[in-house]
């Protein structure tokens, strides 16, 4: 029996279940997938928000300048990268400059450090790259830049080893409560039996409160589509360019990411699929006309990669938060869309608030160990390189040429990781095939060292998901 | 740390750099090291078990192994070092390398001059961005050679390949041979860009169509690639709405052009040719760095191997002058590719270096029957050369002999002309 | 009387000509040159072609010998000898140009190595 038992192991499931890990309780998480951050959380813009974009009395706005203030210290405690580079929105029209200043009085009033409005001159001169048809913009020096994956990865190996259990490959199918405990039962036929249960299924929280609760809310998936630029791109801007918002969203950003790249997108259409990650070119065309409205500088031979990702747009239009009346102890964090990676932390706060005003017992543990450890070779001064390699010779060899990578980091991914991992699990966790030749040369490596390590033949290892099988079977 | 210091480095040791190091060695430099990433050297040969190279150079038809055992012997027999599974990760123009391996650990070795050998890398779906799902079973043409030729693992068994180049020509035979279905070819250009004995031999042998003037609109599958849509391009190269054609496929394989390899080049502040997207370098191979030299595919991609390792001894040689102080690097003029022309290589000359002939490779930017390549500067045409059949695949060579270079002043431009 | 046609594309050089060969009175028409000629009429008449592949390497699982046949052989025989490959393993140590399989299929032909292998 499960004190809390949560569902969906993205960046809020992640936040929840590691902010639970540091009291005396049994927790686990249980995640359809055969990895963690598999959902929305892959696949987003990355950005930590400053925080005045929300509608002052939205729930969103309860949680986002808080999120915003802890990532520097969460993400220092999980040694992940992180970057406080800043925020700019662009103005391209004097009536542009009205709503940047309606802006300004919003996020000032809701607490967010250090906003100014900028001339042109003040704007071109901090990002020279920019179109010299702005007018101004609003800038945020607190808003960041980080990498999701690697940040929820490093909350789900941290909470693992605080005594949290994970389940992959769990797909909750039921969920009854008999006599004030819940029944949770799995596709494969896996029972767990816990006193609180945490909805954090992303774009299928709807479904999963419906096992149990009144239908309340439904979800729908929003997919924004997304390029990725070689990092010959990525000086071209300091902080992240958003257009001047509107209803369906930011707007189709330009920005930086925390590894140095550069990435334009999101484009924003609700669909109905809620597995449909997949790009189309009028979306990809769309992103880029939108991008050469900011910037005419960037290269477009330069791309590497393009993706899609769906945010979890809830009926209510804000997120959900809260026990259901009619189920007690079974709470909802459902709805979380944009800028639920950088409300995560603060969302996890607050639902142990509510948990415990829902009548959990809180005894903090004295042996959590808060701090993660993950090495990175090419961060290295040269004596802590020589000496890694002489204690283990795999950190001489570089795999993954373009990023640096070396077998050693790659060996260490797959002994922290949390079930047969996939070709893009170890590339999530430490990045072979990150670069400018997407795995062409390292794929097959990388292939190599994971069957080698779990001890299976290499027709069964998966490029991702479950059975995406990279190889068919020997040629002799 | 270990302070190791050679009179030259060569980076990388395919073809090229293992011709160029034993042709230093052969002019008299004897302090040469070799560093090269993988296990064996030989570079992408290696993988390349299919035959048709060195008839230039050996006048027999070799398959890429044999090929690259030829230099590797040679290598050998000259005793001149090779450190394999070393990867080099930086070097700069003070000449400094920074490379790394599991025995030697991290290292910082000097050199009086470098020859660069990196290669070239292939184009990936995300560069010509082709939208859809991102399921396994896409694979670029090098990679799925790996696997079938070195690893011995078969991609998949029903199989499109898109890029009509000599890798992917090959490919379709390989994979056709090894008990997979190819069930098309899939070129964006209205022209192949391989040979036309590749189409012959591995299309028309066994059936396999070749879809012209297409490309690939949409890729699906969850999990395993399930099917690939195809439609029929424009002028411009946009898809033609009504035009598209399904595929059942388990396997994509991408043989969409290559890239040269110059991270490690650009780390040092070399000079790049954005057409050519690799390295400036002059008649001697030498880049804008005096004693960074660079050969092969790093330079420029080339169709046949033979020329790489042309372009690699000249770089040997050239080694062996700047380290004897007999090149000046100085009076540099530029060569320009004119009309029809899209690169040369080299890029400029030093009239006074040029040996007996100075070579200039080039490639057309379209099909062109019956013309002219013309040598020019200032008004002066240096050379005329009849050409019956010119496509971009085909490099073109133009030969300037000394008594020609003397009408030489200022810039020299190649290109295409009618009689 | 004119006979079979045959249509062939040359590829004894870039220019790709398109040939016909009268396969019954050995004639042939679109070539530019003479090597043109003979290309179409051996093509026409005895299509040869190489073959490369790989053979396994006994108690190697990871490492596979690359291999050709020593000379072309009629293309008839393309999968057949696929066959006969796919069937052969070999001992290391190997060296380039040493004999895989004998006269394959009675052509003549031996597949040979193209690579040294040694002893693991």
């Amino acid at each position: 029996m499960y004190d809390v038992l949560i569902i969906g192991a993205g960046v809020v499931g992640g936040s929840i279940f590691r902010e639970l890990t540091k009291y005396n309780l049994k927790v686990s998480v249980l995640e359809k997938e055969n990895d963690v951050s598999m959902g929305t959380t892959k696949a987003n813009s990355a950005i930590i928000h400053a925080g005045f974009d929300p509608d002052p009395e939205s729930v969103v706005a309860k949680y986002n300048v808080r999120g915003n203030e802890m990532y520097e210290g969460l993400c220092k405690e999980l040694d992940v990268p992180f970057k406080r580079n800043g925020a700019m929105v662009v103005a391209f029209s004097e009536e542009n400059m009205t709503t940047l200043e309606t802006l300004y009085k919003k996020g000032v009033k809701m607490g967010v450090k250090g906003l100014r409005l900028l001339s042109k001159e003040e704007t071109l001169k901090k990002e020279p790259n920019l179109n010299d048809t702005v007018v101004g913009a609003l800038y945020a020096p607190t808003s960041g830049i980080v990498c999701p994956f690697q940040y929820t990865i490093a909350l789900f190996e941290n909470a693992v080893s605080n005594g949290g259990e994970l389940y992959l490959d769990s797909d909750v199918v039921s969920i009854e409560k008999n006599d004030g405990i819940f029944f949770v039962k799995t596709k494969d036929g896996k029972e767990f039996k816990a006193r609180y249960v945490v909805n954090a299924a992303g774009v299928y929280a709807d479904e999963i409160h419906n096992m149990i609760a009144k239908e309340k809310f439904s979800i729908r998936p929003r997919t924004g589509e997304y390029i990725v630029f070689d990092k010959s791109q990525g000086r071209l801007f300091n902080s992240t360019i958003f257009p001047c918002p509107s209803k369906m969203g930011k707007g189709i950003l330009v920005s930086p990411t925390v590894h140095g790249n550069l990435f334009i997108g999101p484009n924003a259409v609700d669909i109905d699929d809620k597995e449909n990650k997949s790009t189309n070119q009028l979306g990809l065309d769309e992103i880029k006309k939108a991008a050469n409205i900011t910037t005419s500088k960037i290269n477009y031979r330069e791309s590497i990669r393009n993706f899609a990702g769906l945010r979890a747009i809830s009926s209510t239009g804000d997120f959900i938060i809260e026990e259901n009346d009619d189920v007690k102890g079974f709470i909802d964090v459902a709805g979380i869309k944009s800028p639920g990676l950088t409300c995560a932390p603060a969302i996890a706060e607050d639902v142990v608030r509510i948990l415990k005003e829902a009548g959990l017992y809180l005894e903090r543990k004295t042996n959590f160990i808060s701090k993660r450890k993950q090495v990175r070779f090419m961060k290295l001064n040269v004596d802590e390189r020589n000496e890694l390699i002489k204690e283990n010779p795999q950190y001489g060899n570089i795999v993954c040429r373009c990023e640096g990578i070396t077998e050693g980091e790659i060996v260490d991914a797959i002994n922290r990781s949390f079930g047969q991992i996939s070709i893009d699990g170890v590339k999530r966790r430490c990045r072979p095939g990150m670069g400018r030749c997407q795995g062409g040369f390292c794929l097959p490596k990388v292939l190599g060292i994971i069957a080698r390590e779990k001890n299976i033949s290499k027709e069964d290892v998966n490029l991702d998901k479950k059975d995406s099988f990279v190889l068919l079977e020997k040629t002799k | 740390m270990e302070k190791l210091s050679y009179d030259l480095i060569v980076i990388g040791a395919g073809p090229a750099g293992l011709a160029a190091a034993a042709e230093a060695y052969s002019c008299g430099v004897k302090n040469i090291l070799v560093l090269e990433r993988d296990c064996e050297p030989g570079g992408i040969l290696n993988q390349c078990i299919h035959s048709g190279f060195g008839l230039h150079t050996f006048k027999e038809e070799l398959t890429g192994p044999e090929y690259s055992a030829r230099f590797i012997d040679l290598v050998k027999q000259c005793g001149i070092e090779v450190k394999l599974r070393t990867m080099v990760l930086s070097v700069d123009e003070n000449k400094t390398v920074c490379a790394v391996n599991s025995t030697d650990g991290f290292m910082e070795i000097s050199a009086k001059a470098i020859i660069l050998s990196t290669g070239c890398r292939e184009r990936t779906r995300g560069a010509i961005n082709i939208p859809g799902d991102r399921p396994s079973g896409i694979f670029t043409a090098g990679t799925a050679q790996r696997f079938v030729n070195i690893e011995g693992y078969m991609p998949g068994k029903k199989v499109l390949i898109l890029g009509s180049g000599d890798v992917g020509l090959i490919m379709a035979r390989r994979l056709t041979l090894e008990g997979a279905e190819v069930k098309a070819v899939v070129e964006l250009m209205p022209y192949s860009n391989g040979l036309t004995r590749n189409i012959v031999q591995c299309l028309e042998d066994y059936d396999i169509p070749l879809y012209l003037s297409h490309t690939v609109v949409d890729v699906v599958g969850d999990k395993r690639l399930e099917k690939v849509v195809i439609a029929k391009v424009d002028e411009d190269k946009r898809p033609i709405k009504g035009t598209e054609i399904e595929f059942d496929v388990d396997t994509l394989i991408l043989s969409v052009g290559l890239i040269p390899e110059n991270d490690v080049a650009l780390s040092s502040g070399i000079q790049k040719d954005y057409r050519t997207n690799g390295l400036v370098v002059s008649e001697s191979m030498q880049t804008n760095v005096p004693g960074i030299f660079a050969c092969g595919n790093v330079v420029h991609v080339h169709d046949l191997v033979d020329f790489a390792v042309e372009e690699a001894k000249k770089a040997g040689r050239a080694v062996y002058k700047f380290l004897s102080g007999k090149l000046n690097n100085k009076n540099f003029i530029q060569i320009k590719n004119g009309n029809g022309v899209s690169y040369t290589v080299p890029q400029k000359v030093e009239l006074e270096a040029v040996d007996d002939n100075l070579n200039i490779f080039l490639r057309v930017n379209n099909v062109y029957k019956n013309k002219f390549l013309v040598a020019r500067s200032n008004g002066e045409t240096l050379g005329k050369f009849k050409k019956v059949h010119l496509v971009p695949a085909e490099m073109q060579r133009v030969l300037l002999n000394k008594k020609q270079l003397e009408n030489a002043s200022g810039e020299i431009e190649i290109s295409l002309e009618d009689e | 009387m004119e006979g079979k046609i045959k249509n062939i594309i040359c590829t004894s050089c870039p220019l790709g000509c398109h040939l016909k060969v009268d396969v019954e009175n050995n004639t042939i028409s679109g070539n530019s040159c003479k090597r043109g000629e003979a290309y179409g009429i051996s093509e026409a008449t005895n299509p040869v072609r190489m073959i490369t592949s790989t053979v396994k390497v006994e108690n190697e699982s990871e490492k596979l010998l690359p291999v050709k046949t020593s000379g072309p052989i009629n293309k008839s025989l393309n999968f057949e000898c696929m066959k006969v490959i796919n069937k052969t393993v070999v001992n290391a140590p190997v060296k380039v140009g040493d004999i895989v399989v004998k006269n394959i299929l009675n052509t003549g032909v031996n597949l040979v190595a193209t690579k040294n292998i040694e002893k693991a």
